[in-house]
Formats: structure tokens, C-alpha cells, sequence
């Protein structure tokens, strides 16, 4: 069981209060987009092992979204931060560096 | 290898079993081979299988970074069934289906194929409607499936409550010769075949690298040393992706995990396999007397091989409307197993931007009662640069919007 912070309304709860959305800062292409864009964006997923940034919703409480970074190896939770960036906020990232000093971020994020 | 028989049981007994070889030899890797498999759970096996079988190609690796048969394979509720609706999956998985049922006399190895029949219960007008469409669809793909009512679901399941408050079985699409085997076996058994036929079947050999030159693999590095290779098929199911970032491309696949359950051992009381999509259960009797009971996945990328408890307690909550006598069953142990779900729920058998490289993958929740099927098809797109069952089935499919969408169709429990 994962438990979780929603930075929205700050409440702290287990996993069955909040709905799992995939991964995070992805990049949205649509109308004249070219078809090797609508495919990353649509279907092809980093699915890493290990830190993964992701979307989840506040479902049963504030209902808003938000982000988390996890290891999908340790199911640690890094912390989680706001949905409204496209890039993964310095203090998440130096949290993920303290406990995994060897991690280096993606491109994307 | 030594034959598998009634006599050959007999001549041992006379003389204390002492007879018996090692099913497989204990490999080690060689310098080079003509193919690699990576991954030696069920399809990886099959697939080495059927291209010695097939295709006479028999220098051959599969690696194995566990041990054999130790993930999925080892890990479902081994349920075999082929009535879905689109045509390029019915034509696969009723291959799978088929092969199953001779699959202990081709290997010599009993792998306990049990075609006792499955149904997938319709709890919803809906869902009924939807069955109706699927058998129709089988009829024509050749595939034996009814759709039946729900007194005929009582007589062969009568320890079913056709009558809950909530979700009344309405019918269910019945495929009287689906059934289960006995996982292990399946691996087992194509494993000694393999070896037999001088193949080389490496456990505790983890890939750790892809050797490509000019776009085309040379080999791998693993942590028994690079082993070089013309051509190489991955078969890791849950690990896909991260093998594909070996190799420098990506996949249209999420891993998350998917937990099954048993019960104590009771006395036998259902025959067949029970599918209940709407309330999202499933549930078969083993020989050995435990409720198998399988539900569905967790919502998140996962890679650690066990799930969120809540979805095991949903899955069960699901089920005893429709089955009262589980609300008294002990439940013995639970697990979890990393699947690989792509957008469609369709399975993804392709050459990828590699040359040389193969991917089999992406069989998500359903991949078991594929085995056979799957090898056969993959063993043909690596011997021969194509398959008829593995055309819709490329990556190229994402691109190109042409979907096989038996998220719909098969609903969510595969």
C-alpha cells in the first residue's frame, strides 16, 4: 500500500483515496501534429525501473491532481508537488539525489 | 533424454529410481550462437522450441536472469481459453488452445492440460450482449464457443448464485474445451525439449546490455560475460521496457502488478473455470483442492512482484456475491506478478527498429494460455522475417491507429 501527500489540500492518506493517472510531463501533441509525435504522446511510456514520475488524482478528497516521483523497484515515495509545472520541481529532485546518488534526471523532466 | 512412460516408471520402481536423469543440462554460455532468447519463462521456451522444431535452427541460447520459469510463468492462474472477438487474436490464441491440446504427447512431459471448460458470466445486460457478439465472432473465426443461459451456468456450476441482488448471471459465453494446465510443467517440459535438442537453456544469466553495429545486434553483455549472436528475441514480459532501453527504443507498455490468491484445500466442488469480468474475479479449482482466484491489476508502474492488499480484498469482496461459500474459505497465500500492458491490451510479436532484434511482449494479463501459440508465431517471425499470426501484431500498429482492441472486447480480466 503507497501512502500519499496530496500537496492540494495537504491531507496524508493510503492509496485507495487517490486514483493513479500514469506518467507525468508528458508532452501533449494534437491536430497537425506529426504521427511519430501523437505516438509518443499517446502510447510509449519510459517505464522505468525506478524513479518515475507520475499523475495521480485526490479522488475521494479534494478531487485535484497532482504529481508524485516513486521507485517503481521500492515503491518509495520521493514527495509530491504540483501538477501545474512541465518540469520536476529542484527540492524533489534533491530529495531523489539524497537517496539515490547515482540517479541522473531525464531529458523530459 | 530418456523417454517418459508407463515403463519407464515401472523399470525404475524395480530398481529404486535410480535411473533418472536431469530433465535439462546445467548450461554454460558459449562464445556465440545463431539465436538468443532472452527470458526462459514459457514463451521465451517456446519460442526456442518451435525454432528448432519448425525451422531446424537449434544453436541456440535462451538466458535466464532467475531461474526457469520463475516469473510469470510461474505466477498465473493458468487458465487456456481462445474466445475473443478480433480475428488477429483468436486466430493466435486458438492456435495456443490447439497446441495445448497435445502438448503433453509433442514434449513427453505431462503438463496436465485439462480442457474442463470456461465461462466468462455475463452480469449485465451489457455484458450478455457483448458475449452474444464474441460467440457469433468465434463461429465464424472457427472457434467453439456457446453462449448459454443461465440454468445451463447452474448445471455446470452448482455452487454459483445465478440469483445475486446486485449481479444476477444473466448467461455466460461457455468454451467447453478451454481449461488449465499445470504452469510449471509448461516450462518444464519445453525446457527438457530444448535441451535435447542441444539447445542451451542458461539460468542466473542477466543481460545487462545490447551490442548493436550499424543498426544491427552483434550480441549481448550479460554478468556471465558477451555472448555473441545473429539474432535476438526478447521475451520478458514485465522487463520489456527495460531491455528496450538497452537496446535504444521504446515500448508502448506499462508494467504494473497483477496479484493472484488460493484458498485452503477443500473437497472438489467446481469443474470448471469461472470468469466474472463485471465484479472483476476469477476463480478455477486446482487438483490439489485450493480456490485459485485471480482479479485485477494495480494502477500504477510497478516492478516489485506484489501489489496493494486492497485489490486483493476487492477481488475477493467481488466474488461472494456470486459464490457465498468463499466467504468462509481461508485464504492461504498470495502474490503478485509484473505484466506489461500495452495501449490495446494486444500483445506486441515485431521486429523493432533494431535489425535483428525480435520483441515478444506485452501479453499483459493474459499471457498463459498463449504459450504454445505465441512460440509458434515468434519462432516463424525470427526464422522467416514474418508470420501470418504475427502481422497485426506489430509495434508499428501504434503508429498507424490499427488497434486490436480486446480492452473492450475481452473486458479485463484476460
Amino acid at each position: 500500500m503507497l501512502i500519499l501527500t496530496c500537496p492540494n489540500c495537504g491531507i496524508t492518506a493510503e492509496e485507495t483515496e487517490f486514483h493513479a493517472g500514469g506518467e507525468a510531463h508528458l508532452t501533449r501533441f494534437g491536430p497537425g501534429a506529426s504521427d511519430d509525435d501523437f505516438e509518443q504522446y499517446l502510447f510509449m511510456r519510459d517505464n522505468p525501473k525506478g524513479v518515475h514520475f507520475e499523475r495521480w488524482r485526490h479522488v475521494y478528497g479534494c478531487g485535484k491532481w497532482f504529481h508524485a516521483a516513486r521507485d517503481t523497484m521500492t515503491l518509495e515515495i520521493f514527495g509530491t508537488y504540483t501538477a501545474q509545472t512541465s518540469t520536476v520541481p529542484q527540492n524533489i529532485i534533491d530529495k531523489i539525489t539524497d537517496r539515490r546518488p547515482d540517479w541522473q534526471p531525464p531529458e523530459t523532466a | 533424454m530418456k523417454k517418459y512412460s508407463a515403463f519407464a516408471i515401472a523399470r525404475e520402481a524395480l530398481r529404486h529410481h535410480t535411473g533418472w536423469t536431469r530433465a535439462w543440462r546445467d548450461a554454460q554460455p558459449k562464445k556465440r550462437y545463431d539465436v538468443i532468447i532472452i527470458g526462459a519463462g514459457g514463451h521465451g521456451l517456446a519460442t526456442a522450441y518451435y525454432l528448432g522444431k519448425n525451422f531446424g535452427i537449434t544453436n541456440v541460447a535462451i538466458l535466464e536472469k532467475g531461474w526457469l520459469g520463475g516469473g510469470n510463468t510461474g505466477r498465473n492462474t493458468t487458465i487456456i481459453r481462445s474466445n475473443y472477438l478480433q480475428d488477429p487474436s483468436a486466430a493466435i490464441y486458438e492456435k495456443a488452445r490447439s497446441l495445448y491440446e497435445t502438448m503433453s504427447q509433442d514434449l513427453n512431459y505431462n503438463v496436465m492440460f485439462s480442457p474442463r471448460g470456461v465461462i466468462m458470466l455475463a452480469q449485465t445486460h451489457h455484458e450478455a450482449r457483448g458475449y452474444q457478439r464474441t460467440a457469433h465472432a468465434n463461429a465464424l473465426q472457427g472457434v467453439k464457443t456457446e453462449f448459454i443461459g443461465p440454468e445451463k451456468v447452474k448445471e455446470l456450476v452448482p455452487i454459483i448464485n445465478i440469483n445475486g441482488p446486485r449481479y444476477p448471471v444473466l448467461g455466460g459465453l461457455w468454451q467447453a474445451r478451454g481449461g488449465t494446465a499445470r504452469h510449471d510443467a509448461v516450462a518444464w517440459g519445453y525446457a527438457r525439449a530444448c535441451s535435447d535438442m542441444g539447445m542451451d537453456v542458461i539460468q542466473k544469466c542477466e543481460v545487462t546490455g545490447i551490442r548493436s553495429q550499424g543498426g544491427k545486434v552483434v550480441g549481448v553483455s550479460t554478468n556471465r560475460g558477451d555472448i555473441d549472436c545473429d539474432k535476438l528475441g526478447m521475451v520478458v514480459a514485465g522487463h520489456s521496457g527495460h531491455l528496450a532501453d538497452m537496446a535504444g527504443f521504446r515500448l508502448p507498455i506499462e508494467s504494473v502488478s497483477l496479484q493472484a490468491l488460493v484458498s485452503e484445500p477443500i473437497k472438489p466442488c467446481m469443474d470448471v473455470v469461472v470468469m466474472a469480468n463485471t465484479v472483476h474475479g476469477y476463480m478455477s479449482q486446482s487438483d490439489k483442492g485450493e480456490m485459485v482466484i485471480g482479479g485485477g491489476t494495480d494502477g500504477y508502474n510497478n516492478y516489485t512482484q506484489r501489489g496493494s492488499f486492497h485489490h486483493i480484498e476487492e477481488t475477493v469482496r467481488a466474488l461472494i456475491e456470486t459464490f457465498p461459500m468463499v466467504s468462509r474459505l481461508k485464504m492461504l497465500r498470495q502474490w503478485g506478478g509484473i505484466v506489461d500492458v500495452t495501449g490495446d491490451r494486444s500483445p506486441i510479436l515485431s521486429k523493432t527498429p533494431v535489425e535483428g532484434v525480435f520483441i515478444n511482449c506485452g501479453w499483459g494479463t493474459g499471457g498463459f494460455k498463449a504459450i504454445p501459440g505465441s512460440g509458434w508465431a515468434m519462432a516463424e517471425l525470427m526464422a522467416k522475417g514474418r508470420s501470418p499470426l504475427t502481422d497485426a501484431f506489430g509495434l508499428n500498429r501504434f503508429q498507424e491507429g490499427r488497434f486490436i482492441d480486446e480492452s473492450v472486447a475481452a473486458g479485463v480480466a484476460h
